[in-house]
């Protein structure tokens, strides 16, 4: 899945605490990872949906996420020609390009994003939770690494709702395999009460990240919610879930978008200070990678900032109340895993949206439809009549992927939001017109 | 019985194949009051389940190269297979509209997700996610798998608005357990004499499966089997082939055609699996969900839509099937954007490498129409494999 963590080098107006801080974790975590054969660490490669931090920290191991790496390549523009290199090998061009810059990446070298080669993985995490790709990703690794490989099934949130069954599913495999395997993996036996201390510490900065995403329910909003949002869930996503520094993070973000409140500033753009807010959207769909910078480019320069976004809830989903819980332990990752974006079933995106739509007064839904991965494309031009139908506010697609470079094509992006823009102004007059009448 | 003959029999096979009206299941639904038909998706669905309720299986696969799709396209991305929109459109222009409930297994996202648009589209239809364990433990997956069985079957009782007993249960799998094994002998009779057998009409065959009531369908497979027996087709100088990756969108007719006609001899497959998902006979003795849920997690079909928990048991089935059935080579036939078969594809080919199988590869959509660069493929590949085998 994606998310990231820092996207791109950030400008010198970007130089709030919770930046420095976030830099400061990120380049932490990727030296531990790089060092990690020199310093004696086990390292699990797991996904971002479904990432059981806290319980892979009760095992003293070395969080890897793929996922992560392909959005560093992709941002750091070498995924393109990772991705030919995978599909130089035999994989095919139709399938997902995470995979790809992932396998083509190994096949360079492996170098992360500090330059220096990342480990081999001593165990993979994997954990199916939301998307059926991973589970063929990691069958591809294990090919590779012919390392142990655990696996953890979160059934489909099919019908709206979590069942008893799928709770017991979820615990008896944590129970009867996945702690198991990581106690003689890592040589580390399991302790419950660690995992509730991670657990503790997750749910507070889960409050955090919760109030700064929904501090974009104020006019102007004082963050981006999609492209911003993707610097916001990047600790908790990733490898600090359970951890002070998470903590710390957030409570530096939620200070700053106090102070932006306060003093009535919109977000922060790599360009410096946002201008007048014209349009707020909500967007779903995770965002394009090879063209970061251009993309966040062509909203923020037409005064759009987006308020809320199905993207932030990938590596969980804690607005309508989850939190994880240190007297369920194995219950709450359970129910974490469950609740992530990608396992909810298309009617509950449909109304979480149109949810968004409503509670955040956005002018409408935008989905960036991406080609490589059908656990989010497959069914949203449904999701986007059905979003518009509900709301009555206009809904526009575009098309672009998230580390194949050869699928965002800036001029046609740019054409079509720039008619949606018109085309809620349109909207807005009509709106106008009927109450003059 | 009467003897038929196979070209009556394929007929019959043909007609409810092209029928995108699904002639033969309203027929069914007509012919009592109160009877019930569920639509299902691949590529497994416990049938004895929906059997015992009283009601008709039906397989629904998509549109074939017949169907004009009008509206399904404006649900799908162009980057997204093709069966989701023809499937759309079956429902969208009525042609389900008999149809009582819908099944959509865990295969896929599309189909996933697939499952979402049909309860938003068709919100007075009963409709459901069918999800099955990954993990292969009794007490794990198989008390999960169990628990989501009692679930379907609670649903399907409501829907019948009766109860189904266990008695039932096990007349259902009994009809079913008989109707794998007849299929099992049709594919080990095209195995051993596929002259007997073109792929076309196994095909065919196996397919009015998806459509008819098991007990018709098993005595359909029989006569076919006593005819193909009977008959003397001339034997041709084809080479013998696997064809893999065709588990869900199907191929048009004319593709499998063209295999045959182009020098492959295809002595097994991965087409409709649904009708061999179980291995072996599923026992009467005991709980039958039980049952069902053990022969699931010991003894089904591998395919890319599962995890296989054992490096050493990647892809092994398929050498195994290569050499149970004395083939030469594999061709993966995969439907373009599917991600189960495009993702298994280079790891399969990986272990084909090390157990010195040939193979090739290429994609095709259920409506595509050019069938020549396929049969110019697959012509070479039994030209090579011939001068191999004579070197
Ligand atoms: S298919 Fe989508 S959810 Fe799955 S790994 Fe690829 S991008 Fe992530
Ligand atoms: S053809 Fe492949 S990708 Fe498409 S629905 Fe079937 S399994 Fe899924």
């Amino acid at each position: 899945m994606k998310t990231t963590t820092s996207p791109g080098n950030s400008s010198d107006v970007l130089k709030d605490a919770s930046m420095l801080k976030q830099k400061e974790m990120m380049a932490k975590h990727y030296d531990r990872l790089t060092n990690a054969e020199a310093n004696g660490d086990k390292v699990v490669s797991t996904f971002v949906p479904g990432n059981l931090n806290e319980l892979i920290m009760c095992f003293d191991l070395v969080n890897n996420l793929p996922e992560v790496n392909a959005i560093q390549s992709g941002l750091r523009r070498k995924s393109g020609a990772y991705v030919m290199e995978a599909e130089k090998a035999g994989h095919s061009e139709d399938v997902c390009t995470y995979v790809k810059s992932d396998i083509g990446m190994m096949a360079k070298g492996n170098i992360g994003p500090n330059g220096s080669k990342l480990p081999d993985p001593d165990v993979l995490l994997l954990s199916y939770t939301g998307c059926f790709t991973f589970m063929k990703w990691f069958e591809l690794l294990r090919e590779q690494y012919k390392c142990e490989t655990i696996f953890l099934q979160t059934p489909y949130m099919a019908d709206g709702k979590i069942t008893p069954n799928m709770i017991q599913y979820m615990v008896k495999q944590l129970k009867e395999d996945v702690i198991p395997k990581l106690e003689r993996v890592s040589g580390v036996k399991f302790d419950i009460d660690r995992l509730r201390e991670y657990l503790k510490k997750s749910a507070e900065a889960e409050d955090d990240l919760v109030y700064i995403l929904q501090s974009a329910k104020n006019k102007p909003s004082p963050i981006d919610a999609y492209f911003g949002g993707i610097y916001y869930i990047g600790p908790i996503f990733g490898a600090f879930r359970g951890t002070d520094d998470a903590i710390e993070y957030y409570r530096f973000l939620r200070e700053e978008v106090d102070q932006r409140i306060a003093a009535g500033l919109g977000p922060v753009t790599p360009d410096g200070p946002m201008d007048e807010e014209k349009y707020r959207l909500v967007v779903e769909g995770p965002p394009n990678y090879t063209n970061f910078r251009q993309f966040w480019k062509m909203f923020y320069e037409e005064g759009a900032v987006v308020v809320a976004s199905s993207y932030t809830k990938v590596g969980g989903t804690y607005d309508f109340g989850f939190r994880h819980d240190p007297d369920r332990p194995l219950e709450t990752l359970a129910e974490y895993c469950l609740g992530v974006y990608t396992n909810r079933s298309l009617p509950m995106r449909v109304e979480m949206l149109t949810n968004y739509v409503n509670e955040y007064e956005a002018d409408g839904l935008l989905i960036n439809s991406i080609k490589s991965c059908n656990s989010f494309s497959a069914g949203q031009l449904l999701i986007m009549r059905e979003v518009e139908k509900r709301t009555g506010k206009p809904a526009a697609f575009v098309e672009t992927d998230l580390v194949d470079p050869r699928y965002f094509s800036a001029a046609n992006v740019k054409n079509r939001l720039e008619s949606y823009f018109q085309m809620i102004e349109q909207k807005r007059g009509g709106v106008k017109k009927e109450a003059a009448a | 019985m009467t003897t038929q003959t196979t070209t009556s029999i394929i007929d019959r096979c043909q007609a409810l194949y092209e029928d995108l009206e699904f002639t033969a299941a309203r027929d069914w639904k007509d012919a009592k009051p109160g009877r019930k038909v569920i639509g299902y998706l691949p590529v497994y669905i416990p049938r004895e389940i929906i059997h015992a309720a009283g009601m008709l299986p039906l397989g629904i696969l998509g549109g074939g190269d017949q169907l004009e799709v009008i509206h399904g396209d404006a649900y799908y991305q162009s980057y997204i297979c093709r069966i989701p929109r023809s499937t759309i459109e079956l429902g969208v222009s009525g042609r389900l509209d008999f149809v009582d409930g819908m099944l959509f297994p865990s295969i896929c996202d599309v189909i996933r997700n697939l499952s979402g648009m049909w309860k938003v589209m068709f919100p007075g239809v009963y409709s459901k996610y069918f999800d099955v364990p990954q993990t292969y433990e009794d007490e794990v997956g198989g008390t999960f798998y169990e628990n989501e069985l009692g679930e379907l079957l609670h649903d399907l009782e409501e829907l019948a608005g009766r109860k189904v007993g266990e008695d039932d249960l096990r007349r259902s799998i009994e009809a079913y357990n008989r109707n794998r094994q007849l299929v099992r002998q049709l594919y080990a009779l095209r195995a051993q004499k596929p002259w007997q057998v073109p792929a076309a009409e196994a095909y065919l065959v196996i397919r009015a499966g998806l459509v008819l009531p098991v007990e018709e369908h098993s005595a359909l497979v029989e006569q076919y089997l006593a005819a193909a027996e009977a008959e003397s087709r001339p034997i041709r100088d084809n080479c013998r082939v696997i064809v893999t990756g065709m588990f869900c969108e199907q191929p048009p007719l004319n593709m499998i055609k063209s295999l045959e006609l182009s020098g492959c001899y295809v002595v097994d497959d991965d087409l409709m699996l649904v009708t061999r998902w179980l291995i072996g006979d599923v026992p009467l003795d005991g709980d039958p969900l039980h049952n069902l849920s053990a022969a699931f997690l010991h003894h089904s079909e591998c395919t890319a839509a599962k995890y296989e928990p054992n490096q050493e048991e990647k892809g092994q089935y398929l050498v195994r099937a290569v050499r149970s059935t004395g083939a030469e080579g594999v061709i993966f036939a995969s439907p373009s954007f599917c991600d189960p078969a495009l993702l298994d594809r280079p790891m399969l080919q990986n272990i084909l490498k090390a157990a010195g199988i040939p193979y090739i590869a290429f994609k095709y959509a259920e409506n595509s129409g050019q069938m020549q660069p396929i049969r110019e493929q697959a012509g070479t590949f039994a030209d090579s494999i011939k001068l191999w085998s004579a070197a």
